[in-house]
């Protein structure tokens, strides 16, 4: 089998990892070697998939050969399809080759279970270390550390990757058990409690040794696949937000599932993948992250899904309407994050842009500030957009349709005289 | 105060002489123009010699007023805002005039057409970034951008940090100009004619692998043009590997970029930085 080839069936059995970020490095250049990862803060896309998801990183698996049988995944043991096995010179030669031609950030290696986790993961060490020692590559690696592997060879692929991650894949433990019966909740906890504890006490060993060497100094990241199993969102986002607290993630990606094979199990293979549902996850997502939300404001056990009209935020503010109206000279950092329409940027330049003089409604517009969400809930110098006139029923209508046209639009039906309504 | 048209040539210099003057001769600019535009003008006009010890003084005033003034002032001359002379212009006025408070609402009206045209810069820097493609000419790294702004100044540390061991070069088509790096050396300079060589068999496999890995990524149920398109406008498309007919795929014989038509004939060889020259405007270091 060639490399072309290769490519094609190991890129094509990793494309489901929702996870492609190259943010989080600061490693500057170094003389005699190539690359860095400081492009910015927030990484850096190099294209977009024609499904429009940022491609950042060479994202292939080692292998796809696998010794698991989880029924969602289309690597299985028991799926009929194509295999094949990067040689480590291999992928080394193509990270390289992309990178200098400014295709990728750096390489994002994950693998099917080859033979058993250790062994799987002493292929990627080996592959790495020769990316990393012989090819002196100095950009960015985002590598999966395989449940069940030892941890010392955790502690190996962490000295050599920028950040770790370890899939979570279903929110919850029942669908855990009946869809991927050879992986365990604790074994999939148990790296990722390393990987905090590790990267934590890494960072006082380079408080007292400027050169001590750094282990995923990018943190970790995980998946959760969102339509497989019958999880809430509530469920699913209170996971999110444990996460974020108690294992320090970076990022919790949602996957849409994607139906690839027919099981009893499983929703059928004609369902459409749940986007709509995966968007509104990570607007919560961001609002847990950077608005100071808790997943207990947003979804309560009454309602555990989101609204698919509205984004989350305005759905949080239609049911707090004694918070607003905000007067945005006066209010403080935190209550004009809960604006609808306010983000980190407009909030910032509003607490700036005050200092200069009374804000008025024509500024704000120009400081960012998306007015036709916004004009609902704040006031300027006391006042509203003039002409508003709405009550709570016509304010879900407005933001209904204020958002209408951002949403994939239903197929239009030709209408017939002769359709029973 | 008279009101008065300039015109400068079109250098940065130039225009930090127009405010310059426009102090010294007690003048209003209601326009600032590029001589070489040529625009006729019924107002009275003036043609501004460029005087550097005049753009030093200028600079240094501005600097002592507020560095963020001077980013400013910097960047936005590099911006495809119309008519930037005049808006610049402005914002130093109103610097010298009320001091720098100014500049910390986003919002003022002579503030926020820089300050949103210089966004614009960046974000286009940002994105040139990634979508960047390089081809590999015998050792020599090449590649081309059609953008909006002048973005090489901007493009100039990334770059060289990351392939500080490599030689290369970036050309403008735009703004027809060329970024030139070659042993911890770089230079922006005017490029007027240049023609890509077509791929050698090495190139050619590796554009034919990124092609099949970006056309092997996308998931065909999630499909979402409009996506695609926000995050990466199709006026990048031009540039971009992925995106090229079939004929960017096929080798060559010729090896190398200096044998292609139209070629400069003066891409640095390896380890030789070109030698010294006018440097582009904008491009001081």
């Amino acid at each position: 089998m060639d490399v072309l080839e290769k490519l094609t069936v190991l890129t094509d059995a990793a494309k489901y990892d929702a996870a492609c970020t190259s943010s989080g490095g600061n490693r500057t250049a170094k003389a005699g070697y190539i690359g860095n990862t400081s492009s910015s803060v927030a990484g850096c896309c190099h294209t977009f998939s024609a499904d429009g998801r940022c491609v950042t990183l060479l994202k292939v698996l080692l292998t796809n050969r696998c010794v698991y049988d989880c029924k969602y995944c289309v690597n299985r043991r028991s799926h009929e399809t194509k295999r094949a096995l990067f040689t480590p010179e291999e992928l080394a030669d193509l990270t390289i080759q992309f990178y200098r031609r400014n295709y990728i950030e750096g390489l994002f290696l994950s693998s099917g279970v080859y033979r058993s986790p250790d062994y799987t993961t002493e292929l990627m060490i080996r592959t790495l270390r020769l990316l990393r020692e012989q090819y002196r590559f100095n950009g960015y690696i985002h590598a999966k550390a395989i449940p069940g592997a030892a941890p010392e060879l955790v502690e190996q692929l962490g000295l050599l990757a920028d950040r770790l991650s370890v899939n979570i894949e279903l929110p919850s433990e029942t669908g855990l058990k009946t869809l991927a019966p050879d992986k365990t909740k604790g074994a999939i906890l148990a790296p990722m409690r390393q990987i905090q504890l590790r990267n934590q006490q890494n960072r006082e060993e380079l408080v007292k040794y400027r050169h001590a060497p750094k282990f995923a100094p990018a943190g970790q990241s995980t998946q959760l696949i969102v339509g497989a199993t019958p999880d809430t969102d509530f469920h699913i986002l209170r996971l999110t937000q444990g996460l974020y607290d108690r294992y320090r993630l970076k990022r919790v990606f949602y996957s849409a599932y994607v139906p690839v094979v027919e099981h009893a199990l499983l929703p059928s293979k004609d369902t459409k993948p749940p986007l709509l549902r995966e968007h509104r996850l990570y607007q919560a997502d961001w609002l847990l992250r950077f608005y100071g939300f808790r997943a207990e404001e947003l979804l309560d056990p009454e309602h555990p899904d989101f609204d698919p009209r509205v984004d989350p935020k305005c759905s949080w503010a239609l049911q707090h309407l004694d918070f607003f109206p905000v007067e945005v000279n006066t209010a403080d950092y935190e209550t004009l994050l809960r604006i609808p329409g306010v983000g980190v940027i407009s909030a910032k330049r509003i607490l700036s842009a005050r200092r200069a003089g009374r804000l008025s409604l024509d500024n704000l517009k120009k400081l960012g500030v998306v007015m036709k969400r916004a004009q609902y809930f704040l006031t300027a110098s006391g006042r509203m957009a003039e002409g508003l006139r709405f009550t709570p029923d016509s304010l879900l209508r407005n933001l209904i349709a204020a958002e209408r046209p951002a949403l994939p639009q239903q197929e239009l039906v030709q209408l017939s005289l002769f359709d029973s309504v | 105060m008279t009101e008065m048209v300039y015109y400068y040539d079109g250098s940065f210099d130039g225009l930090l002489s127009c405010i310059f003057d426009s102090y010294a001769y007690r003048e209003r600019p209601v326009a600032i123009y590029r001589e070489e535009d040529g625009i006729p003008t019924l107002f009275a006009s003036r043609t501004v010699t460029t005087d550097t010890a005049h753009a030093r003084r200028v600079l240094r005033k501005v600097a002592a007023c507020s560095p963020a003034a001077l980013e400013l002032l910097h960047k936005g001359f590099l911006t495809c805002l119309p008519d930037k002379e005049v808006y610049l212009y402005r914002l130093v006025a109103k610097l010298l005039r009320e001091g720098p408070g100014f500049l910390q609402n986003f919002s003022d009206e002579t503030l926020h057409p820089v300050a949103a045209a210089v966004r614009h810069l960046e974000g286009e820097a940002h994105l040139l970034k990634g979508f960047v493609r390089f081809s590999d000419f015998g050792g020599v790294l090449g590649g081309e951008i059609e953008p909006k702004n002048r973005v090489l100044p901007l493009l100039r540390a990334h770059f060289c940090a990351r392939y500080q061991e490599e030689s290369f070069f970036l050309y403008d088509r735009t703004h027809r100009e060329a970024l030139f790096y070659a042993g911890g050396r770089a230079v922006i300079r005017p490029l007027e004619a240049f023609q890509m060589a077509p791929p050698d068999a090495a190139e050619a496999r590796y554009r034919t692998l990124w092609k099949r890995f970006y056309d092997t990524i996308a998931i065909r149920e999630r499909e979402n043009p409009r996506c695609r398109m926000t995050n990466m406008p199709k006026r990048y498309w031009g540039t971009m590997t992925e995106f090229q007919g079939p004929e960017h795929f096929r080798a060559q014989r010729s090896p190398a970029a200096v044998s292609a038509p139209g070629a400069p004939a003066g891409i640095p060889a390896p380890g030789t930085p070109p030698g010294s020259g006018p440097s582009a405007p904008g491009s001081a270091p």
